[in-house]
């Protein structure tokens, strides 16, 4: 999994690729802490933009980024959610628990 | 459509096998030309149902997995989704949303996400035996007459 990340502002944006299932997920969400962890953001933005797939393993990534940011009192949003990730997230409720910034236009 | 269609796949519980097991059925679900949202469906419920295998029918060890598809009247496709790991002790509890027993990197959605994604599902599982997910989506026909 090639994850891309930029801080600017103490605002840190990371870009998900590719398909995120129980095989990938467990580096996503180690990358994921670990680039919370060494630039302890305000913000942290999870980019969807080029995730192919997602099934519930991507719910799990969610949550762990949100408790990791939770921790450090700070902001976690989505954006750019294609529409088959969304459904997913969606039956998870996980838009009443954080912010989506947009979702991707078809 | 002449006559129903059908293909079988055995294959051992390795998570890699999960992009493979959710691209082999939704090559196979093209003949019944979905729309990407119904593909989209499909392949998330597969892909629970072959991780729901991997992490826990056979928590410590390889197991095999079968997959079956088939094509039935009226644009359904029909999926069976069987090992013969050691089974769900209470299927009540399985079924709870969030309810996990795979620790903090499962969200404990895949039988919800199943359950809403397909048109039917069902669950049947003996302890020590293995279980079975049987599901069904009707795929929308679209278009003209085929």
């Amino acid at each position: 999994m090639k994850l891309t990340s930029f801080v600017q502002d103490r605002q840190l944006t990371i870009a998900l690729t590719g398909e995120i299932d129980h095989h990938s997920a467990k580096e996503i969400m180690d990358t994921v802490s670990d680039k919370i962890d060494v630039y302890m953001p305000l913000r942290c933005i999870l980019d969807f933009r080029d995730v192919r797939f997602m099934d519930s393993s991507g719910i799990a990534v969610v949550l762990h980024a949100l408790r990791r940011m939770n921790m450090l009192q700070g902001r976690l949003l989505l954006q750019n959610i294609p529409a088959q990730p969304y459904k997913v997230l969606r039956a998870a409720g996980i838009e009443k628990i954080t912010e989506i910034k947009e979702e991707c236009p078809k | 459509m002449k006559g129903e269609n059908y293909m079988n796949l055995e294959f051992p519980s390795k998570s890699a096998n999960e992009a493979f097991a959710r691209a082999a059925v939704a090559c196979f679900a093209a003949q019944l030309d979905p729309t990407l949202d119904e593909l989209g469906d499909i392949k998330t419920a597969v892909s629970e149902a072959v991780t729901n295998c991997i992490v826990h029918a056979y928590p410590d060890e390889l197991g095999p997995v079968i997959l079956k598809a088939r094509i039935l009247p009226d644009n359904v496709l029909d999926l069976v989704v069987k090992d013969r790991g050691r089974g769900i002790e209470n299927i009540e509890q399985a079924r709870t949303p969030m309810f996990t027993t795979g620790g903090d990197d499962r969200s404990g959605m895949g039988i919800t996400i199943m359950e809403s994604f397909m048109t039917e599902f069902h669950l049947s599982s003996t302890p020590g035996k293995g279980t079975t997910v049987h599901m069904k989506r009707k795929i929308v026909r679209r278009g003209g007459k085929k």
